[in-house]
């Protein structure tokens, strides 16, 4: 039996590591999510067999299977029902329900086993399980409801300095609990009150980060929720549950650091800098904008060779992926050259808006990265963005006080015409001005992306 | 029972850092389009939390009820996790397949 299960594992650890490497690939990645898959089953089903070791455990077998089929059901039907544009919120909430699983599983262990002499290792070890765990939980339901869009951000000077200390008061905590000699009753109580309090501390870290800076915190919660099984993992000695750990630690951190690079901003900047220190701006009356008319702009378009599509998050507030792929193939049908260039931090999260064209039947074939492009913008006549805002925004390059100097951004005033589709003079999630709305080859085009795409597409059907 | 799997530390350390440089191998040069996917199949991966769970429910006592409803919400919770992650990986990454015209 022991070879059987170690076997399974060392099956799962490899179709683990192909899966993901199939993933890097388009053509390739839903048969590495497949493989993935099927490791983790051959994982679950060959631990699940350990029980012909032991006798009389019907009750144990029926709370286990009765688990394991409630929870493949329901998350079946969580994910047929998710809408694309939903995309984000899932994704945390699935992360945080690993993060409370590991949390219960961890904090779990320490009360089966209180009464058994615990040494150091073994209590920083299950104690660094329940902290990430915990944070990651409540991290991501945080993050779930903010990308529902339920919370705004709150006053965050406060709540920052809160978290610090609280911080301060889990780490000496947990100190003490290495202190501790095996006396039960103390070791169990400081056991739950680090629990409670990672579970506070999730809240506070997450809530301060803003809308924009999604993409960082969701990818990072993903890597904390690997580091927290790597732990069990140890706990357990289960090698595939902490290489699993690893590869999605890696995953998660590596996401991390692309994001951030993304913005050109550090992550701390991200997680812990002062985005308070915005300044008001008194240019405000003095922004003239040129306004464009569904005529106008569909005639621009029909008289286009290249015309590129910019989406943002926008976009995704709108659902306009379907009517956007319905302009694109009627400017198609028109001998127009369309490409859709996408910011890698466009949207909630790591490549929320590939997911969206996805969704809507748009051929990869289509979309090009900002670095591919950016070189070669004067190629194309119309540049239009749909619901971006901060990522076409030249003050980046322009103004070295602007908080969102130095961010990569995709050059769009360099097209011929620029065309944006927004819904009213709101600002960017930075709150800065877009001087790009300021430019001479740049006209405003206002409504619900959905609406404005529709009426481009009614016009276009009369030229 | 654990000792089937023991793992020394050493050849802990020894898996520990090997997945790691594995992990940033593999990953390095994912282009930005399959994010999305990449993370939601990593998140799959994360829920193999739930074999620590499967592993403790059955090194509990057939009649220690409390801890076993504790260990299943667990493994429940976790299991939603790794099914409804990998599906909607599957269903995001069927939406990515080439289109013929």
């Amino acid at each position: 039996m022991e070879t059987v299960i170690n076997s399974a594992y060392l099956y799962a650890a490899v179709s683990f590591i192909l899966g993901l490497k199939f993933m890097g690939t388009p053509s390739k990645a839903k048969r590495g999510n497949f493989i993935a898959a099927i490791g983790m089953i051959a994982a679950i089903v060959a631990t699940v067999l350990i029980i012909t070791k032991m006798p009389s455990k019907t009750a144990n077998i029926v709370f286990l299977v009765s688990a394991l089929l409630i929870g493949t059901i329901i998350g079946k039907q969580m994910s047929n029902k998710v809408e694309m544009t939903g995309m984000p919120q899932l994704v945390s909430l699935f992360n945080a329900l690993g993060g409370i699983s590991a949390f219960i599983i961890s904090l779990n262990e320490v009360f089966i086993n209180i009464y058994e002499p615990t040494n150091n290792i073994f209590k920083l070890v299950v104690v660094s399980g329940i902290i990430l765990g915990g944070a990651s939980f409540t991290g991501s339901i945080v993050a779930y409801y903010k990308l529902s869009g339920k919370f705004t951000k709150p006053k965050s000077r406060v709540i920052k300095r809160a978290a610090k200390m609280l911080f301060v008061t889990l780490f000496i905590l947990s100190v003490d609990l290495l202190l501790l000699n095996n006396s039960t009753w103390e070791y169990g109580s400081i056991i739950v009150l680090i629990a409670i309090g990672s579970l506070i501390y999730g809240v506070l870290f997450s809530l301060p980060i803003g809308g924009a800076d999604m993409p960082v915190l969701i990818s990072l919660l993903n890597a904390v929720t690997g580091v927290a099984t790597i732990f069990s993992g140890i706990v357990f000695q289960n090698p595939i549950m902490v290489m699993g750990g690893v590869l999605v630690g890696a995953t998660g951190v590596f996401l991390t650091i692309q994001m951030c690079k993304a913005m050109n901003r550090s992550l701390k900047n991200v997680l812990f800098g002062s985005s308070q220190t915005v300044r008001i701006d008194d240019h405000e009356s003095a922004i003239e904008i040129q306004q464009t008319s569904s005529v106008e702009l569909s005639s621009i378009l029909a008289f286009s060779k290249n015309v590129a599509i910019i989406p943002g998050y926008g976009m995704a507030v709108s659902q306009a992926q379907q009517t956007c792929y319905e302009l694109h193939k009627k400017l198609i049908a028109k001998g127009v050259n369309v490409n859709y260039i996408i910011h890698p931090v466009a949207g909630r999260m790591p490549g929320h808006m590939n997911v969206l064209l996805a969704e809507a039947n748009i051929d990869y074939k289509y979309i090009k990265e900002m670095d591919e492009v950016n070189d070669v913008m004067e190629r194309f006549d119309v540049a239009l963005i749909i619901g971006a805002n901060d990522v076409v925004n030249p003050l980046a390059e322009d103004d070295p006080d602007s908080v969102i100097y130095g961010m990569p951004i995709i050059k769009a005033y360099k097209a011929k015409h620029v065309v944006v589709m927004k819904r009213g003079m709101s600002k960017g999630y930075s709150g800065i001005r877009n001087t790009l709305f300021e430019k001479t080859n740049c006209k405003i085009f206002f409504g619900d992306a959905n609406d404005s795409l529709q009426k481009i597409i009614d016009e276009l059907k009369a030229i | 029972m654990k000792e089937e799997f023991y793992i020394t530390n050493i050849d802990g350390i020894y898996i520990l850092i090997f997945s790691l440089l594995i992990g940033i191998e593999i990953i390095k040069n994912v282009p930005a389009i399959l994010h999305t996917p990449l993370m939601s199949g990593a998140n799959a991966i994360s829920g193999i939390i739930l074999i620590g769970g499967i592993i403790q429910i059955l090194s509990l006592e057939n009649t220690d009820y409390f801890n076993m409803i504790c260990s299943s919400l667990a493994i429940l919770l976790a299991t939603i996790n790794v099914a409804g992650g990998f599906f909607v990986t599957h269903r995001m990454l069927s939406m990515f397949a080439p289109k013929n015209k």
